[in-house]
């Protein structure tokens, strides 16, 4: 009799330090200041983005440095939905989602015709796309962008503080609803086929999983979870215009470095790249582009030294994972 | 026999955990013609590739004129005298017939041979020059991939299966070259499937079982009872 | 109509200088499968160094060729050798991430050595010349220059690739590695002799676009994009068909210029993405990508 089995000691440890810690977080709003707040939300959203990114460059074999024009799209739909379709800013978020989902449709079938590295280039091409279209519409604030009006701020909550913790909130939510939604697509028969074509794609076509429906999936779910979090980061910002919505800087480069250094191709890794992250950025505050610099000095280092991340180093070497997620044939002698 | 030309000194080769070939010898003299004969997986691949520096052993030593080449990396190698003609051929797919040859002579290395000499002895490339190397048949190919090898000048040729996808007669024509070749002072190592052909073609013979030399000893001298169970491993 | 013919006219010029960028692009991804994603930075590397070299020297940027070319091209075998052969494999992630921070540490490097401020390197009186061909059509001598250096370029590369050793070497190192090796190439050398070329090219397009307009660190992945695509138009392989996709580029964005000056980048942009939908393997694709 054969079995699959999921859960390791690690695991069974993560999984409860998750929940302790989402529980922590969750009660943030009552140990915690309001910069603490902010500084979580931000931390939130990094990591959701990070872990989207991973899942398309890292599972599926996409790898895309135009993932801001998502970014951008959740943040501009946000303020048309809103400003322009009276709808509360809630759901505008969540409706943000699918209509990212939506326009990566006709956007996957253009740039799937490019490959490897040019595809990547294709998907920043894509991105300035959006943000030029941007630019042109005059309605949202053209070149120079628009803040949210104060009536749709008041519509999230009367009073500030109020405010502060419904969105913190949502941004904790949803990344407890991202992350788990990855952790339940990486478990399903799906997740099998993924970490077939992450580790040899041509072996997995030929095995008979169609890498290339899977890959248009996966890209289709990324970008609505990368434009929900995008509307989420620009209500959190009150104000949106073409240059910060579909910055490169601060939506890929970061993200992309949070996942390398974290470790590509593993759920654990984001989480661990964003934490190194924000202490590097807290701690090293206000140093400009040597911050950048720096960063990306060591995104090299660890393309070519540790090539699977810094979780990738431990997770191999002790054979850890923080969730019950790698597959275990157990074959058992009872009849 | 004097100082051999090559000499493979109980190699131990690997592909990542596979053992491919265990304490293997191997040696071949001046102006011989030696053929390594096995089923499919034996190690003669693997031999070959190690003695042309495409891999290094783990263990043990191959010594070429003296010098050990078991570290050397296959572009000194040949500049060494030791070129190889590939299994499959691999003539380069975006290069003529002619800038193929061009390019085995890319190690520079003093010697009778040249472009008009590789015509010479294979007329029907002079005809084709130009073409590309794709537009060959399988036996033109395989000229070419043999002329390309000597252009390097080489003391030692190695031949990884050359029979492979010839007609008969295509494969005597090409065996003839070979033994004029030799005559001129080449030494040549064959791997082969043919066995009836290495058996012509070669003065002595090693037969390889699963990484293993499982027999070896001159040609002449084999009986095919002997091979077959060394080729079999009965 | 005049006007329109002009028009096109400075987009087929501007188009040589697109090809200029697209070129060393092409040449590396033919060569060893590795795209570039700081070669945009490398060409507004290059134009610094002109500016450098023009500023400390005191010479004319056009002669300033004589002396960034040849750096760019030590800088580019330096590159190849000491860092991006260490990602060259199978992975297509290590070239494109190790390329990827290459490109912010060179933006930010520049912008933390010369500022925001944007540079224009000034030749004289050239700039301003103007040449008439035709009954009221005129065209910059400038520009006129670099497209014809484009063209004398891209000749110039495809001579060396189908005629000389060297190019024999690069396309035979390109079709079977091992094999290549085998012939007594070493590989390594040979990948960096093709991106110190690559980077050569990256010279000549930098001095070229320091003297046409002005520059400033953050403008290297526009260059990039214009380059990727004037190859993805052309087609993948061919060198005058990257000529002909950045004439295409260039005429593009001349002409949604000329309707709204908004809509020059853009106009770039959605003819590329319509060849992509329509013809993907470009206009005159020799290999697969």
């Amino acid at each position: 009799m054969t079995r699959v089995e999921h859960a390791t000691t690690s695991s069974r440890i993560g999984l409860i330090l998750i929940v302790l810690a989402t529980l922590v977080l969750a009660a943030a709003p009552a140990w915690a200041d309001r910069l603490t707040l902010r500084l979580l939300a931000e931390v939130f959203t990094f990591l959701t983005l990070a872990s989207l990114w991973n899942l398309l460059a890292g599972y599926a074999g996409l790898v895309s440095v135009g993932q801001q024009a998502y970014v951008g799209l959740g943040g501009y739909l946000l303020f048309a939905l809103t400003t322009f379709g009276g709808v509360h800013p809630i759901a505008a978020i969540l409706l943000a989602g699918p209509l990212a989902a939506l326009v990566s449709i006709p956007v996957a079938s253009l740039i799937f015709r490019l490959r490897g590295a040019y595809f990547a280039i294709g998907t920043w091409v894509v991105a300035e796309v959006f943000r030029l279209l941007a630019s042109q519409l005059s309605a949202l604030g053209g070149g120079s962008g628009i803040s949210l009006p104060a009536p749709i701020i008041l519509a999230i909550a009367p009073t500030r503080s109020l405010r502060e913790f419904e969105i913190y909130w949502l941004a904790l939510g949803l990344t407890v609803i991202v992350l788990a939604a990855l952790f339940i697509l990486l478990r399903s028969r799906h997740g099998l086929a993924l970490t077939a074509i992450r580790d040899n794609e041509v072996a997995a076509q030929s095995g008979g999983i169609d890498v290339g429906r899977l890959k248009f999936v996966v890209y289709l779910l990324t970008a609505g979870g990368t434009g929900m979090i995008g509307s989420l980061i620009f209500l959190m910002k009150l104000r949106i215009s073409p240059d910060t919505a579909f910055s490169v800087n601060d939506w890929t480069a970061f993200v992309i470095f949070i996942t390398v250094i974290g470790g590509v191709g593993r759920i654990e890794g984001p989480v661990v790249g964003t934490v190194i992250f924000f202490v590097l950025r807290q701690t090293l505050a206000d140093l400009g582009s040597m911050y950048l610099i720096m960063m990306g000095a060591v995104a090299i280092g660890v393309m070519l030294w540790a090539p699977k991340g810094l979780w990738g180093l431990v997770a191999e070497r002790y054979g850890w994972q923080a969730l019950p997620l790698q597959r275990k044939l157990v074959i058992s002698a009872e009849t | 026999m004097s100082e051999p030309l090559l000499e493979v000194d109980s190699i131990d080769a690997f592909y990542g955990d596979f053992h491919a070939l265990a304490g293997v010898s191997l040696r071949v003299g001046a102006g011989q013609v030696v053929a390594v004969i096995g089923a499919n997986g034996a190690g003669k691949s693997t031999l070959l590739r190690s003695m042309s520096g495409l891999m290094h052993p783990r263990r043990g030593a191959i010594r070429f004129e003296g010098a050990n080449i078991s570290r050397m990396p296959a572009f000194d190698v040949v500049k060494a005298g030791v070129a190889m003609v590939p299994e499959g051929r691999r003539l380069f797919p975006s290069l003529s017939v002619e800038e193929n040859l061009l390019i085995g002579a890319q190690s520079r290395r003093a010697g009778p041979w040249t472009l008009t000499r590789v015509y010479e002895l294979f007329p029907v490339l002079a005809e084709r020059r130009h073409l590309p190397a794709t537009a060959l048949s399988g036996g033109q190919q395989q000229m070419a991939a043999i002329g390309r090898a000597l252009m390097a000048n080489p003391t030692l040729l190695l031949c990884d299966e050359i029979s492979l996808g010839l007609a008969p007669i295509i494969l005597r024509e090409i065996y003839a070259r070979l033994s004029e070749i030799v005559r001129e002072g080449i030494s040549v190592i064959a791997v082969e499937q043919d066995i009836v052909q290495a058996l012509r073609a070669a003065s002595y013979v090693y037969c390889l079982q699963e990484g293993r030399v499982a027999l070896q000893g001159r040609a002449a001298q084999l009986t095919r009872a002997d091979i077959s169970a060394a080729y079999f491993g009965v | 109509m005049t006007v329109w013919l002009n028009i096109i006219l400075q987009g087929v010029l501007i188009g040589g200088l697109y090809a200029m960028f697209a070129a060393g692009l092409s040449l590396i991804f033919g060569v060893m499968r590795l795209v570039n994603i700081a070669h945009g930075d490398l060409i507004v590397l290059a134009a610094y160094l002109a500016l450098v070299v023009t500023q400390t020297i005191g010479i004319d940027p056009l002669v300033s060729l004589l002396l960034v070319v040849p750096l760019m091209a030590l800088i580019g075998y330096a590159l190849q050798r000491g860092l991006l052969n260490f990602t060259l494999g199978d992975d297509i992630l290590p070239p494109l991430l190790v390329t990827f921070g290459l490109s912010i540490i060179i933006q930010n490097g520049l912008l933390e050595l010369f500022t925001a401020d944007s540079r224009k390197l000034i030749t004289g009186p050239i700039e301003v010349q103007t040449v008439q061909i035709a009954e009221g059509i005129w065209i910059g001598a400038l520009p006129l220059i670099q497209f014809l250096v484009a063209i004398a370029v891209i000749a110039g590369l495809q001579t060396l690739f189908y005629k000389s050793a060297l190019g024999r070497a690069f396309r035979a190192t390109s079709d079977d590695q091992s094999v290549a090796q085998l012939m007594g190439l070493d590989t390594r050398h040979v990948f960096g002799m093709a991106m110190a070329l690559s980077l050569a090219v990256v010279g000549v397009a930098g001095v070229f676009l320091a003297i046409r307009a002005n520059f400033d660190p953050a403008i290297g992945p526009a260059r990039l994009i214009f380059g990727f695509e004037a190859v993805i138009i052309g087609g993948l392989g061919s060198l005058w068909g990257t000529l002909a996709g950045g004439v295409i580029l260039g005429v593009s964005q001349a002409i949604g210029a000329q309707i709204d000056p908004g809509w020059q980048l853009l106009a770039g942009h959605l003819v590329f993405l319509a060849i992509l939908a329509v013809r993907p393997e470009g206009l005159f694709p020799k290999v697969a990508g």
